[in-house]
């Protein structure tokens, strides 16, 4: 099987509010997918329709190959799920909860307490296993929830903001937890942390206003430099007289000894440059393309945003395009 | 699939003090009501003796006991039913159900099986009080098992009223107060028809106290029975489309 999950033109209305339009993409086992977009942007919209918690207005849903709409309960055995507010019984202790989720999800008896002990353990509840989960933080719910979601260890698990109410420690155990997950599962991961995508995804989309309007690999978006760079000389740059220095163009002084400039040149070229000058070079770096910067680029300027679009569309096809292939 | 959701369903029920109250409470109104009405029973003993055909043990006490039981559960079944679905809807646990293999069917159909077996329980606890007769006299069993089932589809079916109501809001206390607006309403439809001597009019026909009253007198019918069955169906029906409805609209 090519895809676990592929999109194909959903949409989603609440009466003339249009929630999510014409959205379509495809995850791919080994895949983490980060899915971004400021609130209301449609993000959870879009999961609650993967899960089946909502029905679309309009599109195709194919999970593990099997068509959400038309044969649901076989779709669904595929799928964990952790929405954004975790669906625990509080009256429950964490391990009779755990055991009605797997039956849920028709494990059968022998193998029920042995899938329940390895959730536990691996999203670190041991000790909390025989406690009412009203009694329990918020940190450990959110763990119960995630759990919950990877229990019958499922193809495609579904995240929804994991590590919100998580203490730092947590997060990492459960970053390292989805990273060691993503290489045998695909993962969707929904969340307003950027950094937490940086770390943990190798794939990334952005939906604003219910369009999606980016989506790139990781290792992709990282690599693109923007041929800025930030260099420190020992010398004072009163004395040197950038602007006689061709190679560097659009120059922006940050300091005495500090200053950011564009140039043509590689990065390799331009260090040698500026060694041969004897200027004392202290630092060197390349500025990346921040995925921050990326995000407030595509959500924020609404006016500038149009020809990105329609270029991530073109993207999107041959994506698209590639995985039909 | 439908038993486990009935499992769960169940044993949470007990878990929250509520109905450890109400089985308490019903108990503790209905052992003084079948008390009084055993002292209404000595009292007039001697004169029943005088009299042809004279109504028994079962008639005197057991049925009013039923009767009374089914007054207090309308107000009791609408509390039981109204955190079944509302509730999971407020604390967002029904996405757990929905995005799991079970079709929204299983959901409906175990949530209320769940809520069947703690009737069954309470029913059983009702049913021990005039049992308990048979150590000291003989009972009319047919009538009191007639009586017994009849009140038990008059619970079933206020059950799945209450389900019904429990779909459409996710506000528990809306539900009850509904829920138990409908029962009485329900329950009282024929009052005016009773008065005028008509039992045989359209509004006698969808009162549940009609139907439930001829299986109090152990007259089995297959017309009370369809009635109370078609009634858990349709609202059984209904509270699934209603499900169904909210996924697609929300």
């Amino acid at each position: 099987m090519s895809s676990l999950i592929s999109v194909n033109n959903l949409t989603r209305r609440y009466g003339n509010i249009c929630a999510v339009n014409n959205i379509s993409f495809e995850l791919a086992t080994g895949d983490i997918l980060g899915f971004l977009g400021p609130n209301g942007a449609g993000k959870s919209t879009t999961m609650q329709m993967l899960t089946g918690n909502l029905a679309p207005t309009l599109g195709e849903i194919s999970i593990n190959g099997v068509d959400l709409l038309e044969n649901p309960k076989a779709a669904k055995t595929s799928l964990g799920y952790l929405p954004e507010t975790p669906p625990l019984y509080k009256e429950m202790t964490v391990a009779e909860y755990l055991q009605f989720c797997g039956q849920l999800h028709r494990i059968n008896k022998q193998a029920l307490s042995s899938v329940c002990d390895s959730a536990i353990e691996r999203c670190g509840l041991g000790n909390v296993r025989k406690r009412l989960i009203r009694n329990l933080s918020k940190g450990y719910q959110q763990r119960v929830g995630i759990a919950q979601a990877i229990l019958h260890s499922p193809p495609v698990i579904i995240l929804d903001e994991p590590t919100v109410g998580l203490d730092p420690i947590q997060i990492l155990e459960i970053r390292q937890l989805i990273k060691t997950l993503g290489q045998t599962h695909g993962i969707i991961l929904c969340t307003h942390i950027l950094p937490e995508v940086q770390a943990v995804c190798n794939r990334v989309q952005i939906i604003n206003q219910g369009e999606l309007v980016y989506s790139a690999d990781m290792a992709d978006m990282l690599s693109r430099q923007t041929g800025r760079f930030e260099i420190t000389l020992s010398s004072k740059l009163d004395d040197i007289k950038l602007s006689d220095h061709r190679v560097f163009t659009a120059v922006e002084f940050i300091d005495g000894y500090h200053f950011s400039a564009e140039s043509d040149l590689s990065a390799e070229q331009l260090t040698e440059y500026i060694v041969q000058q004897q200027w004392g070079l202290t630092r060197f770096t390349t500025q990346q393309t921040s995925l921050e910067q990326i995000f407030i680029d595509l959500t924020l300027a609404d006016t500038n945003t149009a020809d990105e679009r329609t270029a991530n569309k073109d993207l999107n096809n041959e994506k698209r395009q590639s995985n039909a292939a | 699939m439908i038993l486990v959701i009935a499992k769960r369903e169940f044993r949470s029920l007990f878990l929250s003090p509520l109905a450890w109250v109400i089985l308490a409470v019903v108990q503790v109104i209905l052992a003084w009501s079948f008390f009084t009405s055993i002292d209404v029973f000595f009292s007039i003993q001697a004169d029943l003796g005088t009299l042809k055909n004279a109504p028994g043990v079962t008639d005197l006490v057991i049925s009013p006991l039923f009767e009374v039981a089914s007054i207090i559960l309308l107000m009791v079944t609408p509390l039981l039913t109204m955190r079944l679905i509302s509730e999971e809807k407020r604390n967002k646990t029904m996405s757990l159900l929905l995005s799991a293999p079970v079709s929204i069917t299983e959901i409906v159909l175990g949530k209320y099986l769940g809520l069947l077996f703690f009737i069954l329980t309470m029913l059983f606890l009702i049913v021990l009080m005039p049992l308990s007769l048979s150590m000291g006299t003989e009972l009319d069993y047919e009538k009191l098992f007639s009586g017994a089932f009849g009140l038990f589809l008059m619970l079933a079916a206020f059950s799945a009223a209450g389900l019904y109501m429990s779909s459409l809001t996710d506000n528990p206390m809306i539900a009850a107060i509904s829920t138990f607006g409908l029962l009485l309403l329900l329950r009282m439809i024929n009052m005016n028809s009773a008065s005028a001597g008509g039992g045989e009019n359209v509004l006698a026909y969808l009162s549940l106290h009609t139907h439930f009253t001829a299986l109090l007198r152990g007259i089995v019918n297959s017309r009370d029975i369809a009635y109370f069955l078609l009634f858990i169906f349709g609202f059984v029906v209904l509270a699934i489309r209603q499900l169904e409805t909210q996924r697609l609209q929300s």
